[in-house]
């Protein structure tokens, strides 16, 4: 494994945490959906850095269906963000807790 | 006519009991006369049944005179089967013969007491003939569980009729009272089957069937026959009203008068006369329960008699006159006279459910007055029923000539000379005799001689009752008088068929007892017989002094009702503790009450309060308590936040890699 492999890794690494922990502690439910797709983003190059020191290809197959369920995924939350702010003026998420016993 | 036919005398009951039963209302819309139309029909035609089988059993000669129709089997238990089957013997026969009679009569008496009441006319005759079908299950069945449910069938018809007018919460709390007091005593006769077959089937006789229990009763330990003996007539005390479980006969008059009439006078109460004269074989082998049964019989006489007295309910006193009848049929059993205990079972049906008839004629007549304080001088105005009452009166108290003499003549004759009779018991018998005489015609005195006590507005209402309550009673009347006739004892010169046709379902219980006593049988019976017809002088003898003792109590009753009227208050007066202790019946409700009851109300209450309250329902609802505990903790992981359950979420996937990682 070389140098600049390690790098990107430290990156990817970095960019998680800063992704999980905008999820665990922001409130607008914006931008935890935008620390999600940081987080997706980590991970798609942590694939592409593996997929290229092992060279093969099925990282960067892993990496296209990611982009693609992420999509979706942006579309579906959006909507609901929405129809959330359409029934209760806000997109906070700490308004949100309907979802227990 | 068939002996296979006897089915036909329950079924006809049993048939009025499903029509009027289920369709009763309909039909009581449509056209009201329909249902006595059926309900009568049905136990007229158990009667001429009956009548049929009867004749045919008196064709045969007195040895073959028992068949057992086995119908159908019933419970089957390995090796345990009962079926439900009818015997017919010269005793099941008897006892059939009158409860149909008279039950038929009794049913046409009904009509005209209750066409004008306001309940309802089928519910009425439903429970009536579920009676009669009871009843006659309980006569005519060939085995003990059969004839349980007999006796069982009996008593809940006694509590639904005690209980008719259930809107007046007496008559409720009397039925009840009824129906728990027979609890009691069914209680421990059925401890007494069970026994007898769990004793039996140790011996491979996994039978309850009478004529098989009664071949193996040798089977069994003295010991064991006394306290099954015991068992049984503590039931039959619960369900003939006797000590200690007489109490709620006097209550059941709540009940319609033709009811008391029928239930409570003619042929239930008997239920257990017939019960132990049937076990005949069994109490025979068992000396110290025949002593029991006669000694209390002749107490409950003497008590039941002593308190009738003092009563002012005109069916109050005839309730204590039945318990104290009772008690000399008790007696008669008890002193080893089977046939002449139920000779007296006999008369005193025709002329016990006249005097009950009367008396109801008398209460329909009087707007439904029973106090007899408010009646007097309705002998002009009530002439059939004057004339009838003072038959069943006569024939009640014993007066020479009428069906109570000889009946009640063959069992003092019994208690004064049998093997187990005894001059204590005979004489608490004549004392009864002549207490009987007294209290009986102080109702006569009170309710027909003197002016009128009652009300203006009830004196012009008053008036004689209509023909279907009349005929019953003049029919009655003239089985109370001729009746008799049918036992004249032989010292009368009299041939006593009742004994001689009954003797064949007797003889067997004598003829054990007298093997078991060591003796060969039939020459000691045939010595006691031959002692007997030598002493026939002193039977009259002890018959013309009961008679005297008789016409003193009239005669005291004459003085103190209807010469000098003020008397009996002066005598109250005097002894106001004595006038009070029988006026309330010696106080042996309170004393049950006091005893009994209030100490098993208490415990219920604890069971109640301290065990179901406490420790049952505490430990279900701890159990619900801990879990709701349990899941109140754990719901506050689950807050709702979707960023919670993404911190919970990291952790978990933490942990797992950690895991992998450092612990594989």
């Amino acid at each position: 494994m070389n140098d600049y492999q390690s790098v990107y890794l430290a990156l990817s690494v970095i960019l998680f945490s800063i992704g999980a922990l905008g999820v665990i502690l922001r409130k607008d439910a914006i931008v935890v959906f935008l620390c999600i797709e940081i987080m997706l983003g980590a991970v798609n190059l942590a694939f592409v850095v593996f997929s290229r020191a092992n060279q093969s290809a099925e990282g960067l197959f892993m990496v296209m269906c990611i982009m693609a369920v992420a999509g979706a995924e942006a579309a579906i939350g959006l909507a609901i963000f929405v129809l959330l702010y359409r029934k209760t003026g806000t997109i906070n998420i700490d308004k949100f807790n309907l979802l227990k016993w | 006519m068939k002996f296979d036919l006897v089915w036909l005398i329950p079924i006809f009951p049993l048939a009025g009991v499903l029509i009027n039963g289920l369709l009763g209302r309909r039909i009581e819309q449509k056209n009201k006369s329909l249902v006595h139309w059926i309900a009568c029909g049905a136990v007229g035609l158990s009667f001429v049944v009956t009548l049929g089988l009867f004749f045919k059993l008196l064709g045969l000669p007195a040895d073959k005179r028992l068949y057992d129709f086995a119908w159908f089997p019933w419970i089957s238990s390995g090796v345990f089967h009962v079926g439900v089957g009818y015997q017919i013997d010269p005793l099941s026969m008897f006892m059939c013969m009158f409860v149909t009679g008279v039950g038929f009569l009794i049913h046409v008496y009904s009509i005209g007491y209750m066409w004008h009441d306001e309940g309802s006319y089928s519910r009425y005759f439903t429970y009536l003939n579920l009676f009669m079908f009871s009843m006659i299950t309980l006569v005519l069945a060939d085995n003990f569980l059969l004839m349980f449910l007999g006796w069982e069938g009996v008593g809940l018809c006694s509590y639904l009729l005690i209980s008719y007018w259930f809107s007046d919460l007496a008559n409720a709390v009397a039925g009840k009272k009824a129906f728990v007091t027979n609890r009691v005593g069914d209680f421990f006769f059925a401890v007494g089957i069970l026994l007898l077959l769990v004793h039996l089937g140790a011996h491979g006789i996994w039978s309850l069937n009478f004529s098989v229990v009664f071949a193996h009763a040798n089977l069994l330990s003295p010991h064991l026959v006394t306290i099954i003996c015991l068992l049984f007539f503590l039931g039959c005390t619960a369900k003939s009203a006797q000590i200690p479980l007489y109490i709620w006969l006097p209550d059941a008059m709540a009940g319609p008068t033709p009811v008391s009439a029928l239930i409570h006078a003619a042929t239930m109460v008997t239920a257990g006369v017939y019960f132990i004269a049937r076990c005949n074989v069994l109490y025979s082998m068992s000396p110290f329960a025949m002593e029991v049964v006669a000694t209390v019989g002749a107490l409950s006489a003497l008590l039941a008699a002593s308190i009738a007295v003092t009563q002012n309910d005109i069916k109050k006193v005839l309730a204590y006159s039945t318990v104290s009848q009772l008690g000399y049929m008790f007696l008669g059993l008890g002193v080893g006279a089977f046939a002449a205990g139920l000779f007296h079972v006999l008369t005193h049906a025709f002329f016990k459910a006249l005097l009950f008839m009367g008396a109801g004629c008398v209460i329909h007549g009087m707007g439904g007055e029973q106090d007899m304080r408010n009646m007097g001088g309705l002998r002009k105005r009530m002439p059939v029923t004057f004339y009838t009452m003072m038959i069943a009166t006569l024939a009640v108290i014993g007066f020479p000539g009428f069906a109570g003499f000889f009946s009640k003549d063959g069992i003092l004759w019994e208690t004064f000379s049998g093997a187990h009779g005894s001059y204590i018991l005979w004489l608490i018998a004549v004392l009864t005799a002549a207490m009987t005489a007294f209290y009986m015609f102080r109702l006569i005195f009170m309710t027909f001689f003197n002016e009128c006590r009652a009300s203006e507005e009830v004196q012009k209402h008053i008036h004689e009752a209509p023909k279907t309550m009349t005929v019953p009673l003049m029919v009655l009347a003239a089985l109370s008088i001729f009746g008799g006739y049918i036992g004249v004892p032989e010292s009368l010169g009299g041939s006593n068929l009742v004994e001689r046709f009954l003797r064949p379902v007797f003889g067997l219980g004598k003829d054990k007892l007298l093997q078991s006593a060591g003796g060969p049988g039939l020459i000691h019976r045939a010595v006691s017989e031959t002692a007997a017809h030598q002493s026939f002088s002193t039977e009259i003898q002890l018959m013309f002094l009961t008679a005297m003792m008789v016409l003193a109590g009239i005669f005291a009753a004459y003085m103190l009702y209807m010469k000098k009227r003020s008397v009996p208050e002066t005598l109250a007066a005097n002894n106001p503790s004595f006038y009070r202790l029988l006026l309330n019946k010696w106080y042996v409700d309170e004393l049950y009450e006091k005893v009994f009851i209030n100490p098993l109300r208490s415990i219920s209450f604890f069971l109640w309060k301290g065990i179901d309250v406490v420790v049952i329902d505490g430990m279900v609802n701890s159990t619900a308590a801990f879990f709701m505990k349990c899941g109140s903790a754990w719901k506050a992981s689950q807050s709702g936040y979707v960023q919670r359950y993404a911190v919970s979420f990291l952790v978990g996937v933490f942990v797992l890699i950690a895991y992998y990682m450092y612990v594989r």
